[in-house]
């Protein structure tokens, strides 16, 4: 009598979709898309400027949008994308020196980018804040 | 330039063919992401050193010459950066024809709007309207 096999616990097929995440793809993502926020903040840089060209008052404006509770947000997030764009920026140059591609390097450059970032932006809002002498 | 023997005759009515410029973007992509990173740590010492500060204070240290020429290169080095990051975007998640060339366009359209408005006005600060 032939007995009935239990089958064997075998892993079921991934879905191709559920893996983790490696973190030099999420760093490759999170810079392009750095990159596409930075180019559109690129218009805070002009309305800034053009602003500070226009005269007083529309530079009040401008000062007044920047210091409300969104114009912050915006700003802590544009230094955030901008420090992070950079530090991914200088990972890239160094891959193209044909260096930093081995699976510790990537692991590593890419820890460097995302602990340098934030903490590039906190030190510089800590500092900013400083500046300001706590007067805002 | 002229196309080569090599390419075949629909090749030749079309033009289309190495253009000899493949290389173009990609290098002055890396040429623009080298000068940006010590002009992005300039800009963020700039910023950083007018927060607070009142129009004229401002506007004095805006049109100051080497402020004005560190922010002038800043503005010239991202936006090209900009311009081809964001053409090499669309080119990669765009396809269909209207839409690809439109925002291809937008995008040079946009970059050159953003560069000239912020040159225009670190210009006019620099030439002292509000009397350095």
């Amino acid at each position: 009598m032939a007995e009935t096999k239990t089958p064997v616990e075998r892993p079921l097929s991934p879905h191709l979709l559920i893996y983790r995440w490696p973190l030099p793809m999420v760093m490759s993502i999170i810079h392009r898309i750095t990159g596409a926020g930075l180019y559109f903040s690129t218009l805070l840089v002009a309305w800034w400027l053009m602003a500070a060209a226009a005269g007083p008052n529309p530079y009040s404006n401008f000062a007044a949008f920047m210091s409300s509770f969104f114009g912050r947000l915006l700003l802590f997030g544009y230094t955030w994308a901008l420090l992070h764009h950079m530090l991914g920026g200088i990972r890239h140059l160094i891959w193209d020196t044909g260096h930093g591609f081995s699976a510790a390097e990537r692991e590593r450059l890419a820890l460097a980018t995302a602990i340098g970032s934030v903490s590039l932006t906190l030190i510089l809002w800590v500092f900013g804040y400083l500046v300001m002498g706590g007067s805002h | 330039m002229a196309p080569g023997k090599m390419s075949t005759p629909l090749g030749r009515v079309r033009g289309l063919g190495a253009a000899r410029s493949g290389t173009e973007n990609f290098w002055r992509q890396r040429v623009t992401a080298v000068a940006n990173v010590p002009l992005t740590i300039a800009f963020v010492l700039i910023v950083v050193s007018l927060l607070g500060r009142n129009h004229a204070a401002a506007a004095q240290i805006l049109g100051s010459p080497l402020v004005a020429i560190i922010m002038l290169l800043f503005i010239l080095s991202i936006t090209t950066h900009m311009r081809i990051g964001m053409k090499e975007i669309i080119e990669d998640y765009i396809h269909e024809e209207p839409a690809r060339v439109i925002l291809l366009m937008a995008n040079t359209f946009f970059t050159s709007c953003v560069a000239l408005a912020a040159a225009y006005g670190i210009l006019r600060l620099s030439f002292g309207v509000f009397g350095v």
